[in-house]
């Protein structure tokens, strides 16, 4: 009876334990939604940001965001599904390879304003690439480099070893096996992986800041589409730029409570982003394994 | 090695036929552990040898070098040789690549391993691999592989959908068809009837037979009565030795060591 007791008291302690985090979350939540949806409405995204709160917008701030993440991706993806393909199905495992390992874990570890400081050095001063979204990008990229690494590994490691030793049979090399069986069949937890680091650097603040990101800014980047030839331009990547949550802070240490509305209201903005993009991650997920069964 | 005497004895006895793949003095090392001992065998053409063995003596581990698939992992060590019949190539040389190697001898697995891909690219993969382009080749290749493994009738309205549809043996057939395709010199058999049922086995044991026409087959079984019925010639290994190598049929009936009868008489092992 007594042991009977101990499972039910370990349950509650399990329930409570777990609607600590729900309920605060929720509560955070709720109360955002409460103080920001009344100023959410298709002025407040397609508005600049203004010294009259009611005017204000999130343009610039959502379009910052969705730029820095395209670069952010174009950085982070190849470079980590790479690492961890080499790691995986390359690299001979010895102390180097383990060394890495440790380092790559670690990494996921490190404070993100240590990622803004290294960027603030390397990236706007070394390289000379300024306050602009590419630097944004780079550092976001470098942030979330060690989850995509992790992530990439730990799906090519739930492959069963005898799938690669089936096509090593056929005669195949390591990259028509990467190519044919790995990296197909780890998709969905590689992109799994890639949009919870996408998520995560999209809420990123300090870092950002760090490499001197504008908190208040009242014009977009150059369009990467133009009318003449050669259509395609990159002079964005150069812009300056600010990203949601740096208008969120923005927003938030203004003295007038109007302000306070709008931060609340671009913090649900960035929580829904946030939360469709989990969503999104569960969904692919789900799509992509139903056809793979060991 | 005491076993080479008794294996040339029977050799004699069947009247010579032409060799395919020979093992001599061929020792095998996991790092330090030595898992074969100075191994010397024929591997004779279009004849299904077995290798029978208790657990543990080695026989998947001997059947593993002939495709170098030891070479996927670090810390393994060949000495001697396996030569390839008829250009007497050393495969173990340093200089072959494994996947030379690999290109002339196929393999089948132990637990039918179709990749999550249709049952047409299943097959199809080999020749892919082999940079064959053409798809009419290689539709006429998967149809005639699928054919060899006595599995077209059964999949001819299903080569589009996964491989995971089929039953267990026929995803081991899929594998042999898969094997069969880019046209093997050898084929090498690891324990594949283990993960399946008895009418599977059957088909599989009967599809090894018309097989054996065509290509060299090696198969381990830990099943004495599988030996017995679809092989040729046997090999008996212990503890990483060969101990006796012959024609089944005398093999079983009336084996040169007290160890081998120990064995196939159920006194041991």
């Amino acid at each position: 009876m007594r042991r009977k007791h101990q499972d039910v008291v370990f349950a509650l302690v399990g329930i409570v334990a777990l609607m600590v985090a729900v309920l605060t979350f929720l509560t955070l939540f709720v109360n955002m939604a409460v103080d920001g949806l009344p100023r959410l409405d298709w002025q407040f995204f397609i508005n600049f940001p203004s010294r009259r709160a009611a005017q204000a917008g999130i343009l610039s701030a959502w379009v910052g965001s969705t730029l820095v993440m395209v670069v952010t991706a174009f950085f982070a993806v190849p470079l980590g599904v790479a690492s961890g393909v080499y790691l995986e199905e390359y690299a001979r495992k010895n102390w180097v390879t383990d060394l890495i390992e440790i380092n790559i874990t670690n990494l996921a570890g490190v404070p993100s304003i240590v990622y803004g400081l290294l960027a603030l050095g390397l990236f706007v001063y070394q390289f000379g690439l300024g306050q602009s979204i590419l630097s944004a990008g780079l550092t976001l990229a470098l942030l979330i480099l060690p989850v995509v690494i992790v992530a990439t590994r730990e799906a090519i490691r739930s492959i069963p070893q005898v799938i690669r030793e089936g096509s090593y049979a056929l005669g195949a090399t390591r990259w028509q096996t990467v190519r044919y069986h790995i990296l197909p069949y780890s998709s969905a937890g590689i992109l799994t992986g890639i949009i919870i680091g996408m998520a995560r650097a999209i809420g990123e603040t300090a870092p950002i800041i760090t490499i001197g990101a504008l908190t208040f800014i009242a014009f977009l980047p150059p369009a990467p589409l133009k009318a003449e030839p050669p259509f395609l331009s990159f002079d964005w990547v150069m812009s300056p730029f600010t990203v949601m949550p740096i208008q969120m802070f923005n927003w938030t240490s203004r003295p007038e409570a109007a302000f306070q509305d709008n931060a609340a209201a671009a913090g649900f903005v960035l929580v829904i982003m946030t939360l469709a993009m989990n969503a999104f991650a569960i969904w692919l997920r789900y799509r992509l394994r139903r056809n793979i069964k060991w | 090695m005491a076993a080479l005497p008794s294996a040339t004895q029977h050799q004699v006895v069947a009247a010579s036929p032409a060799t395919k793949a020979e093992a001599r003095g061929l020792s095998f090392y996991y790092g330090d552990f030595q898992a074969l001992k100075g191994i010397s065998m024929p591997v004779h053409e279009r004849k299904v040898t077995a290798l029978i063995g208790p657990s543990g003596c080695g026989k998947s581990t001997f059947l593993r070098c002939f495709n170098r698939m030891h070479d996927l992992y670090p810390g393994n060590r060949y000495e001697g040789e396996i030569v390839l019949q008829p250009d007497n190539t050393n495969l173990l040389a340093g200089s072959i690549d494994p996947i030379e190697v690999r290109m002339r001898i196929g393999m089948v697995f132990q637990k039918p391993n179709p990749f999550p891909k249709t049952v047409f690219e299943n097959v199809a993969y080999g020749l892919r691999v082999r940079g064959e382009r053409s798809r009419r080749k290689i539709e006429e290749k998967v149809e005639q592989a699928l054919q060899d493994a006595a599995l077209w009738d059964e999949v001819k309205d299903r080569l589009r959908q996964p491989a995971y549809n089929l039953s267990g043996g026929q995803q081991q057939r899929l594998c042999i068809a898969r094997a069969l395709a880019t046209d093997p010199e050898l084929l090498l058999f690891d324990e594949p009837t283990s993960a399946l049922d008895p009418i599977a086995t059957a088909s599989i044991e009967e599809l090894m037979h018309d097989l054996k026409e065509r290509v060299t087959i090696l198969i381990v079984t830990h099943n004495m009565q599988q030996a017995a019925r679809v092989s040729d010639f046997t090999a008996y290994m212990y503890l990483g030795e060969l101990v006796e190598f012959g024609v089944t049929d005398e093999l079983f009936i009336k084996p040169q060591k007290k160890q081998t009868e120990d064995y196939i008489t159920g006194r041991f092992g």
